[in-house]
């Protein structure tokens, strides 16, 4: 009888060519993804190194963090971002790596288009140079963030250096309440962890929580894992998994598929394998979730009051100001709180089930005057779906306006900025300072809590407005 | 890419007591969009640092005069626990770095910014929450007080009271940074062994 191992042993273990004595793990990556942010300067040093693509068809590109959400059939009115755009085109072109620019079809946020084109697999280490790239161990796949260093180091070597981080799983049992989304889940658990709580950890999901949740769902805690500060996050695949990924255009066919299904599901771990940390929580306690602060980790219950800094695990000090930066203060109600700003999108929640659950809310309703939406598919497959189910027309009849596919206010590094001062109850995955515009101060929630405050201009329990849902 | 090689640094520190600054504040995505790897330096802490006229903030630390040491920058940075949190964005250490820095000490770090500032050839050293409060302290006595970081000895030293602790780091990360090498150059002599693994591959 073999030692019981965790889900991530079996697919990090695989991985490894060599172990370096007293240091990193020499892991292979099966893809790569990259876009133009954080790819110029390694194509750059590939080249001041004299080296090449070694396996140019495990990589990826697109674009999305900078491209406009309008107009995207003009040339990009930004300079800079037009400049990191042409680069990436030219550095895919140039060694043959398949290129999803702006106006193909395929175009979208990377950690929405890898999954919904069937080339995240389970069992597989994926990397790109962004932090988000978590949202793959939806799969069951080792999915992490690297620096430009690294995107290097892939492109040249096919290979990361790496030491093994240690395990934590992260149990949740019991059945969601009433909107309680996915988001909801994850922003409740960073919240019970803090913002640093899994640092140095690779989280397994487990329970009959994740085990009932969709692909978008378990996409969008996986996505979210990072911000507890974990390398990345990951769910044994299963029938869903299976369902999700059967006919994806890149996803394998026929005999290879027929082959690779024992494997994926052998991906899970064994009865009696150990974690370094091993949480529990009970769904039931987990109710619509809203940040009021500047990290994801402080953020509450839509209903509850803004805690007080002697009941918070930082420091109160760094507490004061994240609250002074939001202009709230200690035992204020969140409800209620005016909102100028709604940010439906992003690799978090900017998936098909996302604009189901917006609609919902927003069907039969008016957006409310003192609000400004951008609803911003993640990528022009989300976009298509959104017009094939009826979607776009209870949008439009709501007085919403579909906008184009990219990152968008996530971080703002296109037009769509949150000015300064403003509130923006976003559904994206940073509400750090400036993080959606200098000055800008952004309220984490997921789909349906946005919905609420759309309508209704304010902060606002979505269950308010589901009586008759 | 190539960067200074780090055995031993001798200098005063700047002071950054904050908890949990992330890689936003450390450099605003609105800097990301260069295509070559120069000039983050002068975006460091931008939005801290500077108004919205670009004129400095006077009670920001990096312009404060007590704080620097006219001629020859300051290279450590003392930051506040869960320092670099956030994005895996490599700009934020390429800012630290090309601002002057070669070190930055905390109680705790970000996994990706630990990694990239290896990379780029800063030294994060993590030392204890208690080691971490003398530091402020000491430097809020006398904001010229010196650290030593001796690299090869593992070792941080407040040199006016020679008061001292350990730091932990990888032998091979700590083979990298003395000699100046990086993880690529490593990699690269594996060529044939990383192919015939790809073989092996069922995807």
């Amino acid at each position: 009888m073999s030692t019981p191992t965790t889900l991530f042993d079996k697919v990090w273990d695989a991985h490894v060519i060599r172990q370096v004595k007293d240091g990193p793990d020499v892991l292979f990556i099966d893809r790569h993804f990259i876009h133009e942010v954080t790819s110029p300067v390694a194509f750059l040093g590939l080249e001041g190194r004299g080296a090449t693509v070694l396996f140019p068809e495990r990589t990826f590109a697109t674009a999305d963090h900078n491209t406009p959400t309008l107009n995207q059939h003009l040339p990009v009115a930004d300079p800079m971002s037009a400049n990191q755009l042409a680069a990436l085109e030219r550095n895919a072109a140039h060694y043959g790596i398949s290129h999803w620019g702006l106006g193909h079809i395929k175009n979208g946020i990377v950690h929405v288009v890898g999954p919904e084109n069937g080339i995240t697999l389970p069992g597989m280490t994926i990397v790109c140079g962004d932090s988000h790239t978590s949202t793959h161990g939806a799969f069951g796949a080792i999915a992490f963030g690297i620096g430009t260093s690294e995107v290097e180091m892939v492109l040249a070597t096919q290979c990361i250096m790496q030491p093994k981080p240690k395990k934590m799983r992260i149990t949740v049992n019991g059945k969601p309440g009433k909107a309680v989304l996915p988001k909801d889940v994850i922003l409740y658990i960073i919240s019970q962890t803090s913002a640093s709580g899994a640092t140095g950890y690779f989280v397994e999901y487990a329970g009959e929580v994740f085990e009932n949740m969709s692909m978008e769902g378990r996409m969008t805690v996986c996505n979210m894992t990072i911000e507890m500060g974990a390398r990345g996050g990951m769910i044994a695949p299963d029938q869903t998994t299976l369902d999700y990924l059967k006919g994806r255009e890149l996803s394998p066919k026929g005999e290879q598929w027929n082959k690779l299904v024992p494997y994926w599901l052998s991906l899970k771990t064994d009865e009696g394998a150990t974690f370094d940390l091993d949480l529990t929580f009970d769904a039931a306690d987990i109710e619509p979730q809203i940040t009021y602060g500047t990290n994801p980790g402080l953020g509450t219950g839509v209903t509850h009051q803004i805690p007080t800094a002697d009941s918070v695990k930082d420091g109160s000090a760094s507490y004061k100001k994240s609250l002074q930066y939001m202009g709230f203060a200690e035992n204020e109600s969140m409800i209620g709180k005016p909102v100028d700003f709604v940010f439906l999108g992003s690799c978090t929640n900017g998936r098909i089930e996302d604009f189901r659950a917006f609609a919902s809310i927003v069907k039969g309703r008016q957006k409310a005057d003192n609000i400004t939406a951008w609803l911003v598919p993640g990528s022009h497959i989300v976009e298509k779906q959104i017009q094939e189910e009826g979607i776009l027309d209870v949008l439009t009849q709501a007085g919403f306006e579909l906008r184009q596919p990219g990152c968008s206010a996530c971080l703002a590094m296109n037009e769509d900025k949150v000015p300064a001062g403003k509130y923006a109850v976003s559904t994206s995955n940073r509400n750090f300072e400036g993080r959606q515009g200098p000055g800008a101060r952004t309220l984490l929630a997921s789909p349906l809590v946005a919905a609420a405050a759309a309508v209704t201009g304010v902060v606002t329990d979505p269950r308010g407005l589901m009586e008759n849902a | 890419m190539a960067y200074d090689k780090f055995t031993i640094l001798r200098s005063s520190a700047v002071p950054m007591p904050n908890e949990n600054v992330d890689t936003d504040q450390i450099i605003p995505a609105r800097f990301l969009k260069a295509t070559e790897r120069k000039g983050f330096g002068d975006n460091l802490f931008r939005d801290w640092r500077y108004n919205n006229d670009d004129t400095p903030k006077a009670d920001f630390v990096l312009n404060n005069p007590t704080y620097s040491s006219e001629g020859s920058p300051r290279k450590i940075l003392v930051g506040g626990k869960n320092f670099g949190s956030g994005s895996s964005r490599e700009h934020a250490a390429w800012a630290i770095y090309d601002y002057g820095f070669r070190c930055v000490v905390s109680s705790f770090f970000a996994d990706i910014f630990q990694a990239n500032s290896i990379n780029v050839g800063i030294l994060p050293v993590r030392v204890s929450p208690e080691f971490l409060e003398k530091i402020f302290a000491a430097i809020e006595a006398d904001p010229t007080t010196e650290l030593e970081v001796n690299l090869p000895a593992q070792t941080i030293t407040l040199l006016a009271t020679g008061e001292s602790e350990s730091f932990a780091i990888n032998e091979y990360k700590k083979h990298n940074l003395t000699n100046g090498y990086d993880d690529i150059d490593y990699l690269l002599s594996m060529k044939e062994e990383i192919g015939a693994y790809a073989e092996t591959r069922p995807f």
